[in-house]
C-alpha cells in the first residue's frame, strides 16, 4: 500500500522518492570478446599496472593507479591513437568511500572506438594535469576545479571556470545544497550592497506558489494596481486611453463607419 | 520669392496646441523609449521578434541600443546568474535618468524554474523594477504591451520628478 500523503501543498512538497528506485546493473563483458581492446590492453599491460578492466556498452574500461595517469594517455594517444578526450571529470563517492572517481573519456577515429580511463583518489589528493597531452583537459580540469574543489598539479592557470572566482564552496559536491549554503544566498546581496544590506532586501523568496493580492510591494493585480507599498483597494484602476484625451495633432482617429473592407486583394 | 498666404480662420485653424510641459516632456519621453539590449537567455528570442518587423517595436520609438549610456529602457530578457548580477546593477547606474526597466518572463521575475544555488532570485533582488512581465517565455505582443502600460504610466508621471526612490536605490 502506498504511504499516506497530505493533499494539501503538494507542490511544495518533492513529490518523487528514490524508495524503490534500483540502478539496473549494466551488461560487463570480458575484455578478450573484442579484439582491438584486447590488444590496447595487452599494450597498456605491459607499461603500467591496470587494476581492473571491462567492456560495458562497447567501450573498454582501464581502472588504473592515480600516479599513472600521463604515461597512460602519452601512450594512448601517441601509440594506440586514442587522439581525442571529449570529457574529463569527477564523481563524488565521499559520503560511500571517502573517494572521489576520476574519469577521462577517449575516442579513436581511426578506430572508431571508445575507450574510458578511470582512477579513484582521496578527498585531499591533487591529480596529475594532462593539459600538456590533451588541450580539451585545460578547461575540463577547470571545471573539475571549479565544482569539486580538486586541484590538477602542473595545470598552468588552474582557476575556476563557472562560478564567480570568490564563491565560496563547490557546488557538485553532493554535500552541496541545492538552493545553496549561506555564503551561496547572500553572494549578489553581499557584493553589490554589502552585508549590512541584507535586512532590507530579505531572504530569498523560492515559494513560488504564494499569491498575496493584498501585499503591493511583492504583488499588483492587472488593473487593480495601487502604488509601491500603498493600500490594497479592490477598484479597477482606471489607467485611461492609450492616447492623450482628444487625441494626438496632425493624427486622426479611425472610425469604422469611414472604413473599408475589401473582399479580395487589389 | 513666392508669396503665401494660409487662412488660419477658413482652413485648420491656428497652428498652435495648448499643453502642459510636463505633457509634452512625457508625451516625448515616453514615445522615445530607447531600449538596452539585455538578452541573457530564450526570452532574448522574443524580445528580438518585437523589434523585428512582424511586431515592430520602432513603432512605438523603442528602438535597441547596445550602449547603457544612450538607453533609458531596460528589458531585461533571461535567467540572472549571481556572477552576472555586478554587471547588471552596474549598466543599470550607466543609464541615464529619467530610466525604467521591465522584468521579461519567469526568470528575471523570481527565478523561475531556476529555484538553484546559481539563480538570482528575480532581479528586483538588485535593481528597481517598474514592470514586471509572467510567462515562459513572454510572446512578443505581451512585451509590446508591456512597453505600452510603461508609456502610459509614463505619461502620467510629472516630467521634472528626480527618480523615485524605489527599492535598493
Amino acid at each position: 500500500m502506498r504511504a499516506y500523503q497530505d493533499r494539501k501543498n503538494l507542490q511544495k512538497k518533492a513529490y518523487y522518492s528514490d524508495r524503490f528506485f534500483k540502478a539496473p546493473p549494466v551488461p560487463r563483458k570480458d575484455v578478450s570478446t573484442d579484439e582491438i581492446f584486447a590488444n590496447d590492453l595487452k599494450h597498456l599491460k605491459s607499461l603500467v599496472k591496470i587494476k581492473d578492466s571491462y567492456i560495458e556498452l562497447d567501450q573498454l574500461v582501464v581502472i588504473i593507479e592515480p600516479k599513472d595517469i600521463c604515461k597512460v594517455m602519452l601512450s594512448l594517444k601517441q601509440e594506440l591513437e586514442y587522439d581525442f578526450l571529449s570529457e574529463l571529470s569527477a564523481t563524488d563517492f565521499l559520503a560511500k568511500s571517502n573517494q572521489f572517481e576520476i574519469f577521462y573519456q577517449l575516442l579513436s577515429m581511426s578506430k572508431r572506438k571508445r575507450l574510458r580511463v578511470k582512477y579513484m583518489i582521496s578527498q585531499d589528493q591533487a591529480i596529475d594535469s594532462i593539459m600538456h597531452i590533451f588541450k580539451s583537459a585545460d578547461w575540463a580540469e577547470r571545471e573539475m576545479f571549479d565544482m569539486f574543489g580538486i586541484v590538477a598539479n602542473n595545470h598552468t592557470y588552474l582557476k575556476r571556470l563557472l562560478m564567480p572566482e570568490d564563491w565560496v564552496g563547490y557546488p557538485l559536491l553532493k554535500s552541496y545544497p541545492l538552493e545553496g549554503d549561506e555564503a551561496a544566498k547572500w553572494y549578489e546581496v553581499d557584493k553589490i550592497f554589502g552585508k549590512e544590506y541584507r535586512d532590507i532586501i530579505g531572504p530569498e523568496m523560492r515559494d513560488s506558489a504564494t499569491i498575496n493580492i493584498k501585499d503591493t510591494k511583492n504583488f499588483a493585480r492587472v488593473k487593480h494596481e495601487v502604488p509601491y507599498g500603498e493600500k490594497y483597494s479592490g477598484k479597477p484602476t482606471d489607467f485611461g486611453n492609450y492616447q492623450e484625451d482628444g487625441g494626438v495633432p496632425l493624427i486622426s482617429k479611425f472610425k469604422k463607419e469611414n472604413s473599408k473592407e475589401l473582399n479580395s486583394r487589389k | 520669392m513666392a508669396q503665401h498666404k494660409v487662412n488660419y480662420l477658413q482652413d485648420a485653424g491656428l497652428p498652435v496646441a495648448l499643453t502642459t510641459v510636463d505633457k509634452l516632456v512625457q508625451w516625448g519621453r515616453s514615445n522615445s523609449l530607447w531600449a538596452l539590449t539585455y538578452g541573457l537567455a530564450c526570452c532574448a528570442i522574443e524580445m528580438m521578434a518585437s523589434g523585428a518587423s512582424r511586431y515592430d517595436f520602432d513603432r512605438f520609438g523603442t528602438i535597441f541600443r547596445a550602449s547603457p549610456r544612450q538607453a533609458d529602457l531596460m528589458v531585461v530578457a533571461g535567467t540572472l546568474t549571481k556572477k552576472h548580477a555586478e554587471f547588471i546593477k552596474r549598466l543599470y547606474d550607466q543609464m541615464t535618468e529619467p530610466k525604467w526597466v521591465i522584468s521579461m518572463g519567469s526568470c528575471a521575475n523570481t527565478g523561475g524554474m531556476f529555484n538553484t544555488y546559481a539563480t538570482v532570485q528575480g532581479v528586483d533582488r538588485v535593481i528597481p523594477v517598474d514592470i514586471y512581465l509572467p510567462g515562459c517565455a513572454p510572446r512578443p505582443e505581451t512585451l509590446q504591451y508591456a512597453v505600452m502600460m510603461l508609456q502610459k504610466q509614463i505619461r502620467r508621471e510629472s516630467a521634472f520628478q528626480k527618480l523615485k526612490p524605489k527599492r535598493l536605490v
